[in-house]
C-alpha cells in the first residue's frame, strides 16, 4: 500500500479522493482470485490448489502467517466459511481475507486468544479426523457445518473456553476481519462493506449523503487514504500541544 | 522522598471534563493553577475513522492509568468481586474527548426527590432503603452555571423552556432556561424525523436532545461533518466540545494554567490540623510533591473516591475526608441497561449518524407524569438515534431467526444491516444502603494499590421502571412501523459504568454527606471535589452538564471566597 508521497499535506477536512490506481488493481485481481477460490462446496480443498499458481501473480499471497500454523489456518480458513460462505448472495470471509485478519490480530490486540485458538483448532481438526475420517479442511461443507454446530453446541470435545466460548469468539473475530477497515488485513477489496452495502468511510456526510443511503456509491476508501491519520504526517502540530509538563 | 516542587495557589487532580472546566474561572480570577492528568495530548490525527480501533481494539481506553485499576464489581457483600474493564479514559480532556457528547440539564425534581415525592404521594413512597436526599439547593441555583458552561464549551440544542416560554420543538419538561442554547440543535436525519412523527402521532413531546457537538460554526471551531465516530472516538474537526478544545486551552492562554501530562497522583497529603497540603505524584519513576493552598479532585468518581481512601494520615486515619465514614457511600452506577432493539421493513439511512443526533422523549421521565397508580418513582428518558458502523451491524440480533452463521444469517444480515436501531434509555437510579465503594481486599493495581470495589445492585423501583419504560419504548417503535421488537432484561449487580455517582455525596449534613453545598469537604477546608461523584441523584439523563456546572460552580465560589478556604 504505497502512499502518493505528494499528497503529504495536513488537512482535516480533506475529502480528496486516493489516486492510486494501481492499488485499487492490484485489490481488484485479488478479488478475482478471491472469488474463484471461494466457490465451490470444497473451498478450502480448492484453496489448497488455487494457491500454488496465485503465489506466482500475487505478491500479497506472500505475507506470511505470523502466529498461526499452517495447519491451523487451513482449519481456521474452512470455519470462516462456513460463518460467513461464499454462496450465491456473493463473496464471504475468504475473500474478505478474515483468516488473514485473525492471525495478523492474535499478535497484537487479539494476542490474549492465542492459545484458545491453538487448542480448539487442533481439537475441532481431531474431531472431524474421528468422526469423518479426514481433516477439517478437506471434508465437504454440509459435514464441517454439521461440526461446527456441535462446537456451538458444546458437543466436541477440547476446546477451550468450552464450545459455545470458542464458537462466539471465532464468529466475533470472523465478523471483525470480514468488515473492519482494510488496514487490518481484512475486508479485502471492501467485499465485507460492499456485502451490507455500507457506502464506506467518510471524513464528512452531508444531509444528500445521507438522504441517498444505499444508494451512494461506495467509495471503498480506509480510514488510513487520509494522510492525516498516518505516521507520514507526523510533522504537524497540534494547537493544545503548548503548556506542557512543569515537572 | 518525593522532589519537592514550587508551591501553587490551586492542585487539580485530573483535567478532564470536569477539571478542565474549572480551570478556566479560576485562572481567569488570577489564580495559578496546575493540572495534573495521568493522559496525554491528543489531537485531530489521533482520531481516524476506524471501528476496529475505537469500537473492538478499545485505542483511546488501551494502556491508560484507569485501565490498570479498573474496579472489582459484585452485587452484594456475600459474593466475591470480579474486576472488569473500566470505561473511562485518561487524556486531557478526559472522557469528554470521545464520550456521546449529550449534554443534559436535570431537571427540577432531580434536585428534590425528596420531598417532591412526599408532597405529591406520601412520604412511604420513597423506596425502602433508599438513602436519597433532596440536594442541598434546587435546580434555579444551578441555572446560572448550566448557562455558563453551555456558552463556553458550546452545546447545542432546542430549548423547550426559556424564561417561562414553552417552545414544543424543544424539552417541554426542562426546568426555565434565561437563554436559548448557544447553538441550534445538530441536524435531523430521515430516521429521527420518522420517529418524531410517531412520537406526534402518539400525542408524546419529542425533541432534539442537547449536545455538546457544534451544529455550526462556534468560537473558532467548524461545525459537525457527521461522518459518525464519535463513540468511543475522538472528533477529527475539534466539533466535539471536548474541554481539551474549549476551557483547558483558554485557562492555558491567561498564563495561570500548567497542565503535567502522565503523571499519577498517588496521595493527598495532610497536616496535623486536618488541612491538606499538596499531592504527591508519580511520572515515570520519579516521584514529585505539588504543594499548593487548594487542591480540587477532579478524577472519576472511583477514583475520587479510592485517593481518598488510599490518602490515610494521622488527622484522616480511615482515609482523608472520611472520620464520618461517608466516603464510598450513597454510590449508584446510572441504570443504563435494559434497551429495546427494533427491526424495521426498510433502510433507516443510519450509516453516518451519531449517538448525539436523535430524538427524545421526557414523558416518561422523572416526576412527569403521575405516579399515584403505579409502584415506583422517578422514569425513564427515551432515546433513539443514528448510529451505524458495519462491525457492530454485522453483530445485530438475529430476531430469533434461526442460526446465527451461514447462508441464511448472511443473507439476513446483507437484507437488515441497515434496518435495527437500539434505544437509550436512562433511567432513575437512586443510592440504598448496601450499596459503596471500598478498597478491593486482593485485587491492586500495577504500583501495587488496592483497587476500588463495587458492591451494589439494582432494587425494585429501578426494575420497575424497567419494564415500564420498554413498554413505552415498544409502543413508540411499533407506531414508527417496526415489525419486531426485542426487549432484554436487567441484571442485577451495577456494574462499572461511564455515569457513575455518589462516594463523595454532597450536602448539607455533615453526618451523611463528605462535600458541603459548595462541593468543599465538611472534614478538610481546602479541599474540594469535582464530578459525578458528589451527586446524590442521577436524573435520567447524562450527568456531564451538571457535573460541569457544579465544577464552575465550585471554581467560581473558591476565587471568591479565596481567603476564608485558604484561612
Amino acid at each position: 500500500m504505497t502512499k502518493n508521497k505528494k499528497s503529504q499535506k495536513v488537512d482535516n477536512l480533506s475529502t480528496q479522493e486516493p489516486s492510486n490506481t494501481s492499488r485499487r488493481n492490484l485489490l481488484k485481481s485479488v478479488g478475482i482470485m478471491g472469488a474463484a477460490v471461494g466457490s465451490g462446496a470444497a473451498a478450502g480443498a480448492i484453496a489448497q490448489e488455487g494457491s500454488i499458481s496465485n503465489v506466482m501473480s500475487n505478491p500479497l499471497s506472500k505475507e506470511a502467517l505470523e502466529v498461526l500454523t499452517a495447519s491451523e489456518a487451513e482449519t481456521l480458513e474452512s470455519i470462516c466459511n462456513c460463518l460467513i460462505p461464499s454462496d450465491e448472495h456473493g463473496p464471504g470471509a475468504l475473500e474478505a481475507r478474515a483468516v488473514h485478519y485473525i492471525d495478523k490480530s492474535l499478535a497484537s490486540h487479539n494476542k490474549d486468544a492465542r492459545e484458545l485458538y491453538m487448542v480448539s483448532l487442533q481439537a475441532i481438526d481431531s474431531y472431524a479426523r474421528k468422526t469423518r475420517g479426514k481433516p477439517f479442511y478437506q471434508l465437504i461443507n454440509d459435514y464441517q457445518n454439521s461440526i461446527l454446530l456441535a462446537v456451538q453446541n458444546n458437543k466436541v470435545p477440547g476446546c477451550s473456553p468450552s464450545g459455545s466460548g470458542f464458537f462466539n469468539m471465532v464468529r466475533s473475530h470472523t465478523i471483525d476481519g470480514t468488515f473492519c477497515d482494510p488496514y487490518y488485513g481484512g475486508n479485502q477489496n471492501f467485499v465485507g462493506w460492499d456485502m451490507l452495502k455500507y457506502p464506506g468511510v467518510r471524513l464528512s456526510a452531508s444531509e444528500i449523503d445521507v438522504a441517498q443511503g444505499a444508494a451512494l456509491p461506495p467509495n471503498h476508501q480506509s480510514a488510513y487514504d487520509h494522510d492525516t491519520y498516518t505516521k507520514m504526517a507526523a510533522a504537524s502540530t497540534s494547537k493544545q500541544g503548548r503548556g506542557v509538563d512543569n515537572a | 522522598m518525593p522532589k519537592s516542587l514550587p508551591k501553587t495557589d490551586v492542585v487539580i487532580v485530573g483535567m478532564g471534563a470536569a477539571g478542565g472546566v474549572a480551570s478556566l474561572p479560576l485562572t481567569n480570577a488570577g489564580l495559578k493553577v496546575v493540572g495534573i492528568e495521568a493522559g496525554g495530548w491528543l489531537s485531530p490525527r489521533d482520531f481516524a475513522p476506524d471501528e476496529l480501533r475505537n469500537g473492538v481494539r478499545n485505542w483511546p481506553q488501551s494502556a491508560q492509568k484507569a485501565a490498570n485499576e479498573a474496579p472489582t464489581v459484585r452485587a452484594s457483600s456475600d459474593q466475591r468481586a470480579v474486576q472488569g474493564g473500566h470505561p473511562m479514559m485518561n487524556a486531557v480532556g478526559g472522557t469528554s474527548m470521545h464520550y456521546w457528547a449529550q449534554s443534559w440539564r436535570l431537571n427540577p425534581w432531580d434536585f428534590k426527590v425528596v420531598s417532591a415525592t412526599r408532597n405529591r404521594y406520601g412520604a412511604n413512597r420513597i423506596p425502602a432503603g433508599s438513602t436519597v436526599e433532596d440536594w442541598p439547593f434546587g435546580y434555579e441555583e444551578i441555572e446560572p452555571y448550566y448557562e455558563k458552561v453551555e456558552f463556553a464549551v458550546g452545546i447545542s440544542g432546542q430549548a423547550g423552556n426559556v424564561k417561562g416560554k414553552i417552545n414544543d420543538r424543544g424539552n417541554v419538561f426542562e426546568g426555565e432556561r434565561q437563554s436559548e442554547y448557544p447553538m441550534r440543535p445538530l441536524r435531523s436525519s430521515p430516521f429521527t424525523d420518522q420517529m418524531n412523527k410517531a412520537a406526534r402521532s402518539l400525542d408524546w413531546n419529542p425533541f432534539q436532545g442537547p449536545a455538546a457537538i457544534t451544529s455550526e460554526l462556534y468560537d473558532g471551531r467548524p461545525p459537525c461533518q457527521y461522518h459518525g465516530f464519535c463513540n468511543k472516538g475522538g472528533c477529527h474537526v475539534q466539533a466535539k466540545s471536548s474541554t481539551a478544545v474549549t476551557t483547558i486551552p483558554k485557562a492555558i492562554d491567561t498564563g495561570n494554567l500548567d497542565v503535567v501530562t502522565y503523571a499519577r497522583v498517588t496521595n493527598i497529603v495532610t497536616d496535623n490540623n486536618g488541612k491538606v497540603t499538596g499531592v504527591d505524584y508519580l511520572r515515570g519513576s520519579e516521584e514529585y510533591f505539588q504543594p499548593a493552598d487548594v487542591v480540587l479532585m477532579a478524577s472519576y468518581a472511583y477514583e475520587n473516591v479510592r485517593l481518598l481512601q488510599l490518602s490515610k494520615s494521622r488527622a484522616f486515619p480511615n482515609g482523608l475526608s472520611n472520620n464520618s465514614g461517608q466516603v464510598g457511600k450513597h454510590y449508584l452506577s446510572h441504570h443504563q441497561g435494559s434497551p429495546v432493539i427494533a427491526l424495521f421493513p426498510h433502510d433507516l439511512h443510519n450509516w453516518y449518524g451519531l449517538p448525539a443526533q436523535g430524538v427524545a422523549i421526557d414523558d416518561w421521565a422523572d416526576d412527569n407524569f403521575d405516579h399515584a397508580a403505579l409502584s415506583f418513582i422517578g422514569g425513564a428518558n427515551l432515546w433513539v438515534h443514528t448510529d451505524r458502523k458495519p462491525i457492530s451491524a454485522a453483530k445485530m440480533s438475529t430476531f430469533g431467526r434461526g442460526r446465527n452463521w451461514g447462508t441464511e444469517w448472511k443473507k439476513f444480515i446483507m437484507e437488515n444491516a441497515d434496518r435495527t436501531n437500539t434505544a437509550y434509555i436512562q433511567k432513575t437510579t437512586l443510592p440504598y444502603d448496601g450499596n459503596y465503594l471500598d478498597l478491593d481486599p486482593s485485587i491492586k493495581d500495577t504500583m501495587g494499590f488496592p483497587v476500588t470495589r463495587i458492591t451494589a445492585r439494582y432494587r425494585e423501583n429501578e426494575k420497575r421502571i424497567a419494564e415500564f419504560s420498554q413498554t413505552k419504548m415498544e409502543e413508540w417503535y411499533r407506531e414508527a412501523g417496526a415489525i419486531d421488537i426485542i426487549k432484554t432484561g436487567l441484571g442485577d449487580a451495577m456494574g462499572a459504568s461511564t455515569h457513575a455517582y455518589g462516594g463523595t455525596r454532597m450536602g448539607n449534613n455533615s453526618e451523611t454527606n463528605v462535600v458541603d453545598r459548595w462541593g468543599f469537604s465538611h472534614e478538610a477546608p481546602n479541599l474540594g471535589i469535582l464530578g459525578a461523584s458528589v451527586m446524590g441523584t442521577s436524573g435520567s439523563r447524562n450527568p456531564t452538564l451538571t457535573v460541569q456546572a457544579l465544577s464552575w460552580r465550585t471554581a467560581e465560589h473558591l476565587a471568591e471566597n479565596w481567603r476564608s478556604i485558604v484561612g
